[in-house]
């Protein structure tokens, strides 16, 4: 299976970065969202994949034996989850704000601040 | 003792408020503090001969840096006369500088410089020298650039940043490997290893690296420029800084090394080579000068080079001799400074061509000022003889490889005669110069200093019980008791000869002082000197600072993503590959079918919202690919990611179809060449993507940290799903943290969207 992920893995950063790279200022968001998906299931592969069983301790037991799957990367893919969420909506309004106040539609045409 | 060391820093943050509250007294009272201290240092003095003081404060223990300090005699003679000629400072600039709106301000620096160089001369530990050091050469930069309004002014402050700075770095770099070597950082634990440390193959490399700190600080050779170019300063902060204190604190840190770094003919040649130099071409360009401030910065380098060189030469006469001279040379030099600043002040220029006759106007300052300039001179009965003679017999028993030091040393010694007439007898007698005529006496608190220290070092040739003072500075630079014989009167012997011949020379020389620079004139070696490699080298990196800005930020978006993705991604395969190599031994457990489905699912979406071109349909393409991992997160384990996963998908989807609503319609700009470029570019970071993505699968480098959550989420948070306790409770402060990133987001969004309302934007 990891290797079927990490193919999941590139494509999801290539797709991301070609879209970042866009001129166009809508495509850059769609490039920040493949980019945090290829970043968490990054995490979550590189945490091991011990697939279907989940991280709780069954009643019963004091705690968690056999083989299941990582809890420590999990916890940390969904603060990340959140957060990338947080940074999609204000990169959605920026973009938005950005696109009412130069009324241009290309990245390009956006250098009146840069030397 | 952190007491001593601390209060200077203390009080700089309340000096300007004493100064808008009392304008008048300020600096009285501020000049209070190192007065007080030079007290308990002086009262401390019986204490010296029962051998050194140390006091340990921690500071970072596991780092064995320590703010521990030291009281030998060394130090003691320094630190009193930083903290006596601070308080004369002190009270001098609140009179030179009465009724500037800045007053306050260079209270506060100066007690902070004072307090700097206090630690600096006291520190025991490395790391702690180092710092005050550096604070050293922070508050001697505000100092300098005080008048900040002035182009040169900043210039020099730079410059003097710049030079001792690049300086600093080189100590830090050579205290490190001493420490390394001798495995403490404390001065006195690194003493007894002096034979280690001089014979470890690193040996040259510490002493290049330190020198380079002290020579750059005490302005020898071929570094000595920034000094008579600091001189922009006001006249109490370039005696303080240029006479007393901080050109000395290289001296001091050559002679407080001297026992663990010195005796070796390396350090012999390079220090007193460098120090002889510097004397003589001090003395040279101090004759040359016609500013009074810069000649006497530059005799001031001169007595550097001479302190230098006596210490190099490290013989017991020469010892004793540079502590003399060190000692007389404050006195006098902090008197003739604050003279300058006095004629500046009164006469309203410092051109020599200016000057003369100015004795009536202004007595006390004369009196300071020729008392000063006799003991520069040498003459008798002032201290500044004994010193001098002592020079002269330091430098004439050399050792073999130094025959040339008694030459350099009679040489400089006549120029310096010159010198000293010209800055006292030139200014203050023979007939009246064009300034003279609206010229006026100082008021008090600019007299004490320069009257104090002038009379002072005139008449401690004549006082006994000095020996007690300097002695054992003296000891501890040569490791043993030195006695010191400091007499006016020593016998008709070669010394006095030699100063004999130097004063009837120096006479010579002021006296032909115009046709002496006429024939000489015309050699302008200034356009070679090393302040001219100064400036090109600023040049040339301000140039290189604009290219590269140039080059790295176009102003393209894609540009900044396109260096800043390809600089991560290369460290991180460049590192990996030299720690790891790479092993994608990943375990090749076959996916089962739903799995692979799910995968080649999200792949397609991915592939669609890429090539749509339609706004809507890569939004659906995307939440498509969302769903997706949601539902691997699913298969593989992990329900709190997917429930997760879900809602904030599906919440991304509305906000988009609202959004993008608004939003232009996709559009084709790039020509078809940017976007093979960028594929291949993007390709080519998926791939590698792919390879670490594997390469981190299948190496474990230390036992998962998950374990210990495991073992206690329950027993000790009482929770059965190990993932909400980490979030919740074991790691609750992240958890804290990203509920107030999401919070600023929120907020950022919401002043982006009332931009409308309020009419701005659009």
């Amino acid at each position: 299976m990891t290797p079927l992920m990490a193919l999941l893995v590139g494509v999801l950063y290539a797709a991301g970065i070609y879209m970042l790279l866009r001129r166009s200022i809508v495509k850059l968001i769609l490039g920040l969202v493949l980019l945090s998906h290829a970043a968490h299931l990054l995490i979550f592969t590189a945490g091991g994949l011990e697939w279907r069983r989940a991280p709780f301790i069954p009643p019963g037991a004091e705690r968690l034996t056999g083989v299941v799957a990582d809890p420590l990367p999990q916890a940390l893919i969904m603060t990340a989850i959140v957060i990338s969420f947080g940074v999609t909506a204000f990169a959605l309004v920026l973009v938005y704000r950005a696109h009412q106040a130069a009324s241009t539609d290309d990245w390009d045409e956006m250098r009146s601040s840069e030397p | 003792m952190l007491f001593l060391v601390a209060s200077g820093f203390l009080l700089a943050p309340l000096a300007p408020v004493l100064h808008r509250r009392w304008p008048r007294r300020a600096g009285w009272l501020l000049s209070l503090l190192p007065f007080s201290l030079s007290a308990w240092l002086f009262l401390h003095a019986r204490h010296l001969e029962e051998g050194a003081r140390r006091w340990v404060y921690p500071w970072i223990p596991s780092l064995d840096v320590a703010l521990s300090f030291r009281l030998d005699g060394l130090s003691f003679l320094f630190s009193l006369l930083i903290a006596i000629v601070g308080g004369f400072v002190v009270l001098y600039a609140s009179g030179y500088l009465e009724g500037h709106e800045h007053l306050g301000r260079i209270y506060a620096w100066l007690l902070t410089f004072m307090a700097s160089m206090l630690g600096l001369v006291l520190a025991d530990n490395l790391i702690a020298l180092f710092v005050f050091w550096e604070l050293t050469s922070l508050s001697s930069y505000l100092l300098i650039g005080f008048y900040h309004e002035r182009e040169a002014a900043r210039a020099a402050a730079l410059q003097a940043l710049l030079v001792t700075g690049l300086g600093g770095l080189a100590l830090l770099a050579g205290f490190v490997l001493m420490g390394r070597i001798g495995s403490s950082f404390e001065l006195s634990a690194l003493e007894p290893q002096a034979a280690a440390l001089t014979s470890h193959p690193l040996y040259a490399a510490v002493l290049l690296l330190v020198l380079a700190g002290a020579f750059t600080k005490s302005a020898q050779f071929p570094f000595h420029f920034w000094l008579p170019d600091a001189m922009e300063a006001p006249a109490p902060v370039s005696a303080y800084l240029h006479a007393a204190a901080m050109v000395k604190a290289g001296v001091y840190l050559v002679a407080r090394l001297t026992p663990t770094l010195g005796g070796t003919p390396l350090f012999l040649s390079l220090v007193a080579g460098t120090g002889a130099l510097t004397m003589i071409l001090g003395a040279w360009l101090a004759y040359r000068q016609a500013y009074l401030k810069r000649i006497l910065a530059y005799s001031t380098v001169s007595a550097l080079g001479a302190l230098m060189l006596l210490l190099g030469l490290g013989t017991p006469a020469a010892v004793k001799a540079a502590i003399a001279v060190f000692f007389a040379h404050v006195l006098y030099k902090g008197a003739l400074f604050l003279a300058a600043g006095n004629v500046e002040h009164g006469a309203g220029t410092g051109e020599l061509r200016l000057l003369g006759g100015l004795a009536r106007a202004m007595p006390l300052t004369a009196f300071a000022a020729l008392a000063a300039a006799a003991s520069m001179a040498g003459l008798p009965p002032s201290f500044g003889f004994i010193a001098k003679e002592s020079l002269l017999a330091g430098a004439l028993e050399v050792p073999p490889e130094a025959p040339w030091a008694a030459w350099i040393a009679v040489a400089a010694s006549a120029l310096l005669i010159a010198v000293s007439l010209l800055v006292s007898w030139r200014v203050f007698a023979g007939e009246a110069g064009k300034a003279a005529a609206g010229a006026h006496e100082a008021s008090p608190a600019m007299l004490v200093g320069p009257v104090a220290l002038g009379t002072s070092g005139f008449l401690l040739g004549l006082s006994p019980g000095l020996e007690r003072l300097l002695e054992p500075a003296a000891s501890v630079v040569t490791g043993a008791p030195v006695p010191m014989d400091l007499a006016l009167w020593h016998g008709w012997n070669l010394p006095l000869a030699l100063s004999g011949a130097s004063l009837a020379a120096g006479l010579l020389l002021y006296a032909g002082r115009k046709q002496a620079l006429a024939a000489l004139g015309a050699l302008d070696w200034g356009r070679f000197g090393p302040a001219v490699w100064y400036r090109a080298t600023l040049k040339a990196t301000l140039k290189l600072a604009d290219v590269q800005t140039r080059l790295l930020q176009s102003g393209y978006l894609r540009g900044y993503l396109t260096i800043v993705v390809a600089t991560v991604v290369g460290l991180l395969f460049f590192g990996g590959l030299r720690r790891a190599g790479w092993q994608l031994s990943a375990p090749a457990e076959d996916p089962g079918a739903v799995e692979t489905l799910v995968v080649l699912v999200v792949l397609a979406s991915v592939a669609a919202a890429v090539v749509s071109s339609s706004r809507l349909g890569a939004i659906a393409a995307l939440g498509a690919a969302g769903y997706g991992i949601a539902l691997i997160f699913l298969l593989a384990g992990a329900p709190d990611l997917a429930i997760t996963q879900f809602v904030v998908e599906s919440l991304v989807v509305v906000l988009f179809v609202f959004a993008f609503y608004r939003l232009p319609r996709f559009a084709r700009l790039s020509s078809p060449a940017s976007r093979l470029r960028d594929v291949a570019f993007a390709g080519a970071v998926g791939v590698l993507m792919s390879l670490l993505t594997l390469a981190a699968a299948g190496s474990s480098l230390h036992e998962p940290i998950s374990n210990y959550f495991g073992e206690w989420a329950y027993l000790k948070a009482h929770g059965r799903n190990v993932v909400n306790v980490i979030l919740v409770d074991f790691r609750a402060l992240d958890t804290l943290g990203e509920i107030t990133v999401i919070g600023i987001a929120a907020l950022g969004v919401y002043a982006l969207l009332g931009l409308r309302r309020t009419g701005g934007g659009a």
